[in-house]
């Protein structure tokens, strides 16, 4: 089974088909998605009792946080997949991840310090979740880094894929970081064990914008990953045929 | 999986399990400069010696915030719900310094051990609500809204 | 226009969107201009290969 998946869903040929198909209704719900979070997160969703209509700030910070990591945990997942069995897409997704999750790192870094200043007093802390977060950010870099200084394919997949599964040890350090040290940052609002602490008409924009994040980031990686085919697969036939129709 | 694919498998996971526990180590030993800043409780049992500078958070008492008659000075009980500082501070406040809400302050004990800040950040907490809600639940008992 | 002053935050909150927007667009430009160099990339290329 898992050979027919690598011959036909895996392969860079189909895949190159199926995002094509895909990218289109990508592109529509990711702007239904965004518009909705949009209008609801900055006009409709009423201000908070502590912070005013500065907290409508969240609908940006979250979800770039939430993304960046789970991003991040995308690329770790490709790295095993990458060293263990050789899975060329794998390859091809977690280098055209790095950037997205990088862009989306920097914002939850900027969203963050621009929400710290008016209501914590400061743009930034050394505490632990921010610490934590901006060496999320370094390992980002550090990953395209590597990449553009390998110049052999294969090699450099692998390479990039070691920092990928190794620097996976941050994410439950960045998660846990609030609540295993004093930190200025606050708890989780949203966990999968309890209620959340956030009032439902505050919550639906923040779950539009997530969404809308994770579509954007996938209508983004598909058509990097597509433009990273074409290159690594140039002496096919089928290539070929789709850069002369 | 064929026998190669599944060693490299186990190898790569106890790499990953293994530095996972040199990290978790080194974070552990190095806990208390990781915490941002000590609660009442600990700082009055850590004993700091009164001219060390260090951080303390926790939440301002209610009914504890007195200004003085210019306005500028300010003095508040900081409180973990456990053990009680007296902190004295001079300056402007933070947007969101308000009596049950969390502070985290920059300073140092005085010998009559009352905490002199210079900077003082306002620590929220994760709830979010509209202020009609907050307004709401602050009349039924028992339920708390800050 | 009380909505676009935002409580006093005005100037936090639509920065923060702002910055959102530019990374957003940052990430479709550049993936554009691959797309474009990597088609011309290819087409030499493809009459390269036909040369031989």
């Amino acid at each position: 089974m898992w050979d027919w998946l690598k011959q036909n869903g895996l392969s860079p040929k189909s895949f190159y088909r199926t995002s094509g198909l895909c990218l289109p209704w990508l592109t529509v719900l990711f702007l239904g998605c965004a518009g909705f979070g949009l209008i609801d997160g900055l006009y409709i969703a009423p201000a908070d009792y502590q912070q005013g209509d500065g907290f409508r700030i969240m609908y940006v910070h979250v979800p770039s946080a939430f993304a960046a990591m789970a991003v991040y945990f995308a690329m770790a997942i490709c790295a095993v997949l990458t060293l263990v069995w050789r899975v060329k897409l794998a390859a091809v997704c977690m280098s055209c991840s790095a950037p997205i999750g990088a862009s989306f790192t920097f914002l939850a870094l900027v969203t963050g310090s621009i929400w710290g200043k008016p209501m914590w007093g400061t743009w930034w802390i050394w505490d632990a979740r921010l610490t934590s977060v901006l060496i999320l950010f370094f390992l980002y870099m550090g990953f395209i880094a590597l990449q553009s200084i390998l110049a052999e394919q294969h090699y450099r997949d692998r390479a990039c894929a070691l920092i990928a599964l190794v620097g996976v040890i941050n994410l439950p350090i960045i998660h846990y970081s609030v609540i295993w040290w004093n930190t200025l940052h606050q708890g989780p609002s949203i966990s999968q064990l309890a209620k959340p602490a956030i009032a439902p008409s505050m919550l639906y924009p923040l779950l539009a914008m997530i969404a809308a994040f994770f579509l954007f980031y996938l209508s983004v990686l598909f058509m990097r990953m597509r433009n990273q085919i074409l290159l690594r697969e140039k002496h096919t036939h089928w290539v070929r045929e789709v850069v002369l129709s | 999986m064929n026998k190669h694919r599944q060693r490299k498998l186990i190898t790569m996971m106890s790499v990953v399990l293994m530095l996972s526990l040199a990290a978790g180590l080194i974070l552990y030993a190095l806990k208390q400069n990781i915490n941002l800043f000590y609660t009442p409780t600990q700082l009055i049992e850590a004993k700091v010696a009164p001219t060390q500078i260090c951080r303390v958070g926790g939440y301002v008492k209610k009914n504890s915030v007195q200004f003085d008659a210019s306005g500028q000075s300010v003095a508040f009980i900081v409180t973990d719900k456990q053990r009680d500082i007296l902190v004295r501070y001079h300056g402007v406040l933070p947007n969101l310094f308000r009596e049950g809400q969390g502070v985290v302050m920059t300073g140092q004990l005085n010998a009559e051990h009352v905490f002199i800040a210079s900077d003082i950040l306002a620590k929220h907490d994760e709830k979010y609500m509209p202020a009609s809600v907050a307004k709401a639940l602050q009349k039924i008992p028992g339920a708390s809204a800050s | 226009m009380n909505w676009i002053y935002m409580g006093g935050y005005g100037a936090y909150v639509w920065g923060a969107y702002g910055l959102t927007l530019v990374v957003f667009v940052m990430n479709y430009l550049i993936v554009k201009r691959e797309k474009k160099q990597i088609q011309k990339r290819m087409n030499r290329f493809i009459q390269s290969k036909d040369h031989e």
